[in-house]
């Protein structure tokens, strides 16, 4: 928790329990009561410090949520006042001063109100007009419980560097009025497939991390996938959604397994199956059953059941390959990209033999999209060997091999090379 | 009688220089007046800083976004639009419709509300009186 001083005992742990259960819940609603992102999450800040003291003195309350709230909305009254910039601060101040009295504490009935209130606070973070890192930092920072300097530190960024981007977000949404809701029906699917890129970028970002000089970011993994399941709470009937909750915890499910003792990236094939959380794998499991009933393929859908296809085969030899070109296909069409077409030929040319595989990789060998991407060079050179073709196989493996900066990656390439010499 | 479009150019700058502009708003409340009065001034507006700013571009039909201001390329400033619109999504909404999207860009910046500005003075220690909003914009 920022500003706050670290106390310890019960009070801290209320207010750790508070800050990571209400805080977002009481900052959306807030956001849209006071009209302005800033003086909102500034209220709700003077609150929780204010806790820190308060419940010291006075004892816990019985209802933290209740009281962080109506401490949040009294700070954001004072805040008002002062600030004469607010857009309808006359009006604003009414409907805060109107909330502020006790018969109008907020009841069960305004459960929808809560919910749309998160949606919109989602939307407003996610908004296509603001720049991606400040999307990203908005998303953890609003709904994710982090604060500034836990972000700073999971991207590589210095603290005033995040900071600076995210008061500039906020300044934006006030300055150029992005507004507060949930996009329109035929805005709808679109506004939502960004919010879904945002959040698989955040896990991705974790999840990447092991690949290069620092373990995995792990909470950035478990932020990505506790607002992928809020979204899938606040919006049960998309598929999609589902999709991209399943497609993470498949992923996740094998987050020990990626990483050897000495630090270094392990690939699927490699990996000890014995490492991999099976409580996640059904968890994963179930999510895409779900988005799968729903019957409305999408891209996520897709990539979390050609995941599950590999996570519960034995081993690499008895996966289906076929049903897995099948998917890759599927994606191809949805979303046409080399990266896929290459999948779909190793699919290929682990079910129907490595003829049919280089058959589809020809293309992407000719052209210019996947030259300089080694896992082509690297599949290429698998299939050639499968064939039979050793002189071609041996200059395919050079050149993956030349264009590897991973040492395991590179490591494993000259094995394969030097069986064929 | 022609009508020309003044366009107004700086560098933004950190918040105390910046405060020591906003000072000087009683000169240009004077000249805003004087201009009105002898019958040269059809509009004047400020616009937010250019951090608010949003590139609007249609490319294969698609609605391309940027955060920023448009960057300074070959292409020239020929033409403004000024819109009345609930919020940014609107206005981006409109601004895709320009046919210049497709071969050009269109940055959407909003305008500042005159009482804004004059707040924005006064806070920075401009010694104007509330009703000069009238006169300034």
């Amino acid at each position: 928790m920022s500003g706050a001083a670290e106390p310890a005992g019960p009070v801290a742990t209320a207010i750790a329990r508070a800050f990571r259960d209400e805080r977002s819940i009481v900052l959306a609603t807030l956001i849209r009561q006071a009209g302005d992102f800033q003086l909102a999450e500034d209220a709700v800040q003077d609150a929780f410090e204010a806790a820190v003291t308060v419940w010291r003195r006075d004892g816990i309350p019985a209802n933290p949520g209740a009281w962080i709230t109506t401490a949040a909305r009294r700070r954001a009254i004072d805040r008002l006042r002062r600030n004469r910039s607010v857009a309808d601060r006359a009006q604003r101040l009414a409907e805060l001063t109107r909330l502020d009295t006790p018969h109008e504490e907020p009841s069960m009935h305004e459960e929808s109100t809560i919910v749309d209130d998160r949606l919109r606070l989602i939307f407003t973070c996610c908004h296509p007009a603001l720049e991606m890192p400040a999307r990203v930092a908005l998303t953890l920072r609003a709904l994710g419980g982090m604060t500034t300097g836990e972000i700073a530190r999971a991207f590589l960024v210095a603290e005033p560097t995040m900071g600076k981007r995210i008061v500039r977000a906020k300044r934006k949404i006030a300055d150029a009025h992005i507004p507060y809701r949930v996009p329109a029906d035929e805005e709808l699917p679109d506004r939502l497939r960004g919010v879904l890129r945002v959040v698989y970028l955040i896990f991705n970002e974790g999840y990447a991390a092991a690949e290069g000089e620092h373990l995995v970011h792990g909470e950035l993994c478990d932020e990505a996938i506790r607002l992928g399941e809020l979204l899938a709470r606040l919006m049960p009937d998309d598929a999609e959604v589902c999709g991209l909750v399943a497609l993470m915890l498949l992923h996740d499910a094998r987050r020990a397994a990626r990483v050897d003792s000495g630090g270094a990236y392990v690939a699927l094939d490699a990996q000890d199956r014995s490492l991999w959380d099976q409580d996640r794998i059904r968890e994963g499991l179930a999510m895409l059953d779900r988005a799968v009933r729903l019957r409305r393929p999408g891209e996520y859908q897709l990539q979390a059941a050609i995941t599950a296809l590999q996570i519960q085969a034995p081993d690499a030899e008895s996966t289906d390959w076929a049903q897995i070109a099948e998917l890759y296909g599927a994606l191809a069409k949805l979303n046409p990209s080399p990266v896929i077409e290459l999948n779909r030929a190793v699919a290929v040319g682990l079910d129907s033999g490595p003829a049919a595989g280089l058959e589809l990789m020809e293309p992407l060998l000719r052209g210019p999209a996947l030259e300089r991407y080694q896992p082509l060079h690297a599949a290429h050179a698998d299939l050639l060997r499968r064939a039979g073709d050793a002189e071609g196989a041996v200059a395919a493996y050079e050149r993956a091999i030349a264009l590897t900066a991973n040492a395991v990656e590179r490591a494993e390439l000259e094995r394969r090379l030097g069986a064929l010499r | 009688m022609s009508q020309y479009m003044l366009l107004v150019y700086e560098e933004e700058v950190e918040t105390a220089v910046q405060a020591e502009r906003e000072k000087g708003l009683p000169m240009l409340v004077e000249l805003h007046a004087s201009l009105r009065e002898a019958g040269l001034l059809d509009g004047v507006q400020r616009l937010h800083p250019v951090g608010s700013a949003t590139s609007v571009r249609v490319r294969d039909a698609e609605v391309e976004l940027t955060d920023g201001p448009f960057a300074v390329t070959k292409e020239v400033l020929a033409g403004y639009y000024i819109l009345d619109c609930a919020d940014l999504d609107e206005a981006i909404k409109q601004a895709a419709r320009l046919p210049m999207t497709h071969w050009g860009t269109v940055e959407v910046r909003p305008v500042m509300a005159p009482e804004e500005w004059l707040s924005v003075a006064q806070q920075a220690g401009a010694d104007v009186p509330d009703e000069a909003v009238s006169e300034l914009a």
